[in-house]
């Protein structure tokens, strides 16, 4: 099923697309299914990008920033776990399972962190199937 | 500014169920400032309302606008082209708007996304405070700038009342007692003899009690030949 499945990563510049950076370095692998989306701070995004990112035909959504205390805009790491809640709630009044979307806190440094972050959610949607909405989206 | 939330997403959907062309329309006044109506929300809820439409295989079409203030005629006349072959029209501004745009276009269906509350301020990010209980006959003179109709539980023109603890309102105790509040308030000033002042029993004629309030500025009302000068109403 992962080859069909599209997961959505929002990464924050300095944290979470760091640590993906280096896990590359260092030869860890992690799904193909992964779509990064570069953004300078986690704190960037809103409920409607997460939104927005289900509706073109993402499995699950992921914001990652970086770690609590250490996000270089001082809160935008915080900002983006209260608009993942927020998104929580809203999918599950859509009809969709609030489990396909999470925040994740990494550092640069932690290159084995991204790929398990990806295994994460691939086992998510393994275990939930593909979004409701690709049956119905063309 | 007036408070307001929207209303639950399933709610909405209920409403707008057997619709099929879906306008959601937004206010960039206060609804803006208590993050229920305005642009960003507008887009939050065509996008929710979208992805329930796919889910649930309704076929909505949903548009979105946004105007400066949905309370005024000539704002809301710059939606018209967009309401027209519409359904029904969401409004996410507060009561007053979704009557004003009702009133503009009788033959468009209007129906309120939001719950609207209060008369308020914002009093930390996310959070609004009721703060005016607009009686029509302001006391804030004699209660150090703190109105008592709306902050009090009790409304007590006299206060405080036999529940206050502690700085906190029996009825709640996340609310500060507005009658310690206004205590404070008059001590900072040196006007603690208004305490000792018995305020009378309300006026409430000019409250809400008796059906609409109409306010009218004689000077700035239109005088038949104006209107049809300015409006070109006859």
């Amino acid at each position: 099923m992962s080859d069909r499945m599209r997961i959505v990563g929002f990464c924050c510049s300095h944290g979470a697309y760091s640590s993906a950076d280096l896990a590359g370095v260092m030869r860890i692998s992690y799904s193909p299914s992964v779509m990064i989306i570069r953004v300078p701070c986690a704190g960037r995004i809103d409920v409607l990008h997460i939104l927005r990112a289900f509706r073109d035909g993402a499995d699950a959504v992921f914001v990652a920033g970086c770690l609590e205390g250490n996000c270089h805009f001082e809160y935008g790491n915080f900002e983006a776990r209260k608009m993942v809640e927020h998104a929580k709630r809203l999918l599950s009044d859509i009809g969709i399972e609030a489990e396909r979307v999470e925040m994740f806190n990494v550092a640069s440094n932690q290159a084995w962190r991204f790929p398990e972050i990806v295994g994460e959610m691939v086992s998510r949607v393994d275990k939930l199937g593909l979004s409701p909405l690709k049956k119905v989206i063309k | 500014m007036i408070i307001a939330e929207q209303k639950p997403l399933t709610e909405i959907c209920r409403i707008v169920e057997n619709d099929h062309k879906i306008l959601v329309a937004g206010c960039k006044s206060c609804v803006a400032i208590c993050l229920a109506g305005g642009e960003k929300e507008v887009g939050i809820l065509a996008e929710s309302l979208r992805l329930y439409s796919d889910l649930n295989n309704k076929e909505w079409e949903i548009s979105e606008v946004v105007v400066e203030r949905q309370c005024e005629k000539e704002w809301v006349r710059e939606i018209g082209p967009s309401i027209e072959g519409k359904d029904s029209v969401v409004s996410i501004a507060c009561g007053v708007g979704a009557q004003v745009v009702q009133e503009l276009y009788p033959d468009a269906r209007i129906v309120s996304g939001l719950n609207t509350s209060n008369m308020g301020a914002p009093d930390e990010p996310g959070i609004f405070l009721e703060k005016c209980g607009g009686c029509g006959d302001c006391v804030l003179h004699l209660t150090g700038g703190i109105c008592p109709i709306a902050r009090c539980a009790k409304s007590m023109l006299n206060g405080p009342c036999g529940g206050s603890q502690n700085g906190k309102c029996e009825v709640n105790p996340d609310t500060p007692c507005a009658w310690d509040q206004i205590y404070n308030s008059l001590k900072r000033l040196g006007r603690l003899n208004l305490i000792e002042k018995v305020i009378p029993p309300k006026n409430w004629i000019p409250s809400s009690s008796g059906g609409p309030r109409k306010i009218v500025r004689a000077e700035a009302v239109l005088t038949p030949e104006e209107k049809k000068t300015k409006e070109g109403v006859d």
